[in-house]
């Protein structure tokens, strides 16, 4: 493993960094749209990177995340809209023009060049001196670990070693900011879990900016530090993971995000800080007032199923001093032993059906729950999120 | 009995059945022709001599292979006309190929990028000219390229020229008919691997600082290969044996070897010689393919 990649040689300069205001984002997307025919598949984006951020794009297929990606590499061009790297349009450029580059979702090795050439394609295309890319390739190689395969043709390795030939040939030009379409879905699950953990280390290792996109939610929780999520061409939320997962926006990301239980109701009253929803499914909930006030109306209120604890029946009491404020009679309807975690459904005696998810903390668990054993499910009001209907 | 017994024997004659074809329809007429390519000319039925009879008994047949000789490949080589023809042949394959392949690639590349339902329409353009007989298209050519024909007309009402030009019984009149015959040999190969490559791969090229000329050259030439072997080959080798298109728009100072051919049998009644000039042609032919063969061979293996 190398330590530090050197940057001192003139070439890495005339491909990579430009120096560029501190403060202003690395990339700026204003309003950017595309439209195929009559299909809106990009639809007014606006979006600013840092630079050495790890970006997500999140959303389900055809949500428009992948041509937004395309449109940055410059595959597409948009029709409305600029986008701004370190301060300067770009949109209308030619791919080979950008200082920007891709990791294509099959990879997109060159079948009759081997590792070495496949790394080294866009040195040469950089003019680079002979010498230099020799070093690079050599650095690349070892930086991915692919020692000892430089002189295989891509149809000659693996899975997971064409995924490292990919990585190193778009990394090889030290980009201001690499792309990466969907860059472990053709991986086994094992692999695709270690990769993840290899590319953030990389990631962070060699600052470099990356924006990914999956539509794998778990990928981008556990890779990004900040996901968007994308829905019919627009950006649906912006935010952390946690934030993304514990305050969603809305009552779509949150049942994209992860799994959730949702109750419509209709607010009936105030308590202080606190709200009382009349749901039809399971009764009076009380929860926390969302940050930005709400007036009355419809609402749905979202449990996340690890926030939902169970009981056998009797008066629970929260933490030894207060007793919880939502109790929920329920009998257990399905159980699904997950190994790390069982996921119970409850049929409420309201009528709803309540999903909770419980680590299963000692191996030989004799209090775990039964079919069609009555139970309470209980939960705090900051558990619950209130979502506009 | 198993399954995979009963299954053996087909399987078994399905892999024989080529050699078979082989045998019977290439190897056994070979044969024949190298016997009367050592044979001598005779005026007779049949019009050689020795000829094996093998009613006539032991000494009888041995005698007629004492009488073979090799003499009339000593001619062949003696005779200037013969490698004339041979070198005449190999020169006009090589440039009407490399016509075809200049002609017939840019044509190919442009079929790839139509709309998928275009493409459908192109292929079936690239084809149709097959549903008339060869022969009338190339009839159809003569009567385009005389004095008063539709090409000379054309130049004189753009201007391009001010008297009709000779086109008939020229060099140039022949290249047209190979190069417009073969060009559906030429056009179908490389399309079909032109259309199979993966447009991403292009994307990454540009991706990776390289303007649309380079990737052409660097990504989509190379990995068009086969289908130029592929078109080479299937132009080349009939175009070096062609009889028809030289016979009839090309003039009549320099023979290729397959009217060479034709003559010394037809003509010359000499059944020996045209078999020695058969089988020598044969040769050429062969001899260079079985070494590109040899040598891809070899480069697979050092890549392994």
């Amino acid at each position: 493993m190398t330590d530090e990649l050197p940057r001192t040689d003139a070439a890495a300069d005339s491909v990579g960094d430009t120096q560029f205001a501190a403060g202003e984002p690395l990339l700026r997307i204003e309003g950017v749209a595309k439209r195929f025919g009559t299909f809106r598949a990009v639809d007014g984006v606006s979006l600013d990177i840092k630079s050495g951020e790890f970006f997500a794009l999140l959303g389900p297929s055809g949500c428009g995340k992948t041509t937004l990606l395309r449109m940055l590499a410059g595959f597409e061009a948009p029709d409305q809209g600029r986008i701004l790297l370190g301060g300067k349009d770009i949109a209308q450029a030619l791919p080979h023009e950008r200082p920007i580059n891709m990791m294509f979702q099959n990879y997109a090795l060159f079948p009759h060049l081997a590792v070495r050439d496949n790394i080294a394609f866009g040195l040469k295309r950089a003019g680079m001196a002979r010498a230099d890319i020799a070093t690079r390739v050599a650095e690349m190689v070892a930086l991915v670990k692919l020692d000892g395969l430089e002189k295989r043709k891509p149809d000659q390795l693996s899975g997971g070693q064409r995924q490292r030939v990919a990585l190193a040939r778009a990394l090889a030009r030290r980009p201001q900011l690499l792309l990466l379409d969907e860059p472990l879905a053709a991986l086994d699950k094992k692999l695709r879990e270690s990769t993840q953990g290899e590319l953030m280390e990389l990631q962070r290792r060699l600052g470099m900016t990356f924006i990914i996109v999956t539509h794998d939610q778990e990928e981008a929780m556990t890779m990004a530090s900040r996901i968007g999520v994308m829905r019919d061409g627009k950006l649906a939320q912006v935010a952390s993971p946690r934030e993304l997962y514990e305050a969603p926006r809305s009552r779509w990301i949150a049942e994209f995000v992860g799994d959730i239980n949702l109750f419509d109701g209709e607010s009936k009253l105030r308590d202080g800080h606190r709200l009382v929803i009349g749901t039809r499914d399971a009764g009076a909930l009380v929860v926390a007032e969302p940050r930005e006030p709400v007036g009355a109306g419809k609402f749905s209120v979202a449990i996340r199923p690890e926030k939902v604890k169970l009981s056998r029946r009797g008066p629970v009491r929260e933490a030894g001093h207060e007793t919880a404020i939502n109790q929920l009679d329920g009998v257990i309807a399905d159980v699904c032993y997950l190994g790390g975690t069982t996921t119970y459904k409850v049929k409420l005696d309201a009528g709803g059906m309540l999903q909770a998810s419980v680590a299963n903390s000692a191996r030989l668990d004799v209090d775990a729950y039964g079919l069609n054993q009555p139970v309470v499910a209980w939960f705090t009001p900051d558990d619950c999120v209130v979502l506009p209907s | 009995m198993s399954a995979r017994r009963i299954f053996a024997r087909p399987a078994r004659f399905a892999a024989i059945a080529p050699y078979v074809w082989m045998v019977l329809f290439f190897l056994v007429p070979f044969g024949f022709v190298l016997k009367i390519s050592l044979s001598q000319t005779a005026i007779a039925q049949p019009p050689y001599e020795p000829v094996f009879d093998l009613m006539a008994g032991w000494g009888a047949l041995k005698a007629a292979f004492a009488a073979l000789s090799i003499d009339n490949f000593k001619l062949l080589a003696s005779d200037d006309i013969y490698v004339f023809a041979y070198v005449r042949s190999l020169t006009v394959a090589v440039t009407a190929t490399a016509l075809l392949l200049l002609i017939g690639y840019p044509i190919a590349y442009g079929m790839t990028r139509l709309p998928t339902r275009w493409q459908a329409v192109a292929m079936v353009l690239v084809i149709v000219p097959f549903w008339t007989s060869f022969l009338i298209r190339i009839y159809a050519w003569i009567n385009i390229l005389q004095h008063d024909g539709l090409l000379n007309q054309i130049l004189l009402a753009l201007h391009l020229v001010s008297q009709p030009v000779v086109w008939l019984s020229t060099d140039s009149a022949m290249y047209i008919g190979i190069v417009y015959s073969y060009l559906p040999f030429m056009i179908l190969p490389l399309y079909a691997t032109l259309a199979k490559m993966e447009p991403v791969l292009e994307e990454a090229a540009s991706d990776l600082g390289a303007p649309r000329w380079q990737v052409f050259w660097l990504v989509t030439f190379p990995l068009s290969l086969p289908g130029v072997g592929a078109g080479v080959l299937l132009c080349f080798i009939p175009i070096v044996g062609e009889f028809v298109i030289p016979d009839l728009l090309a003039g009549s100072n320099s023979l290729m070897i397959g009217q060479t051919l034709w003559l010394e049998f037809f003509t010359n009644k000499d059944w020996p010689v045209a078999s020695a000039a058969a089988i020598v042609l044969l040769v050429v032919l062969l001899v260079p393919l079985l070494l590109y063969e040899r040598l891809q061979k070899r480069q697979l293996e050092q890549v392994r």
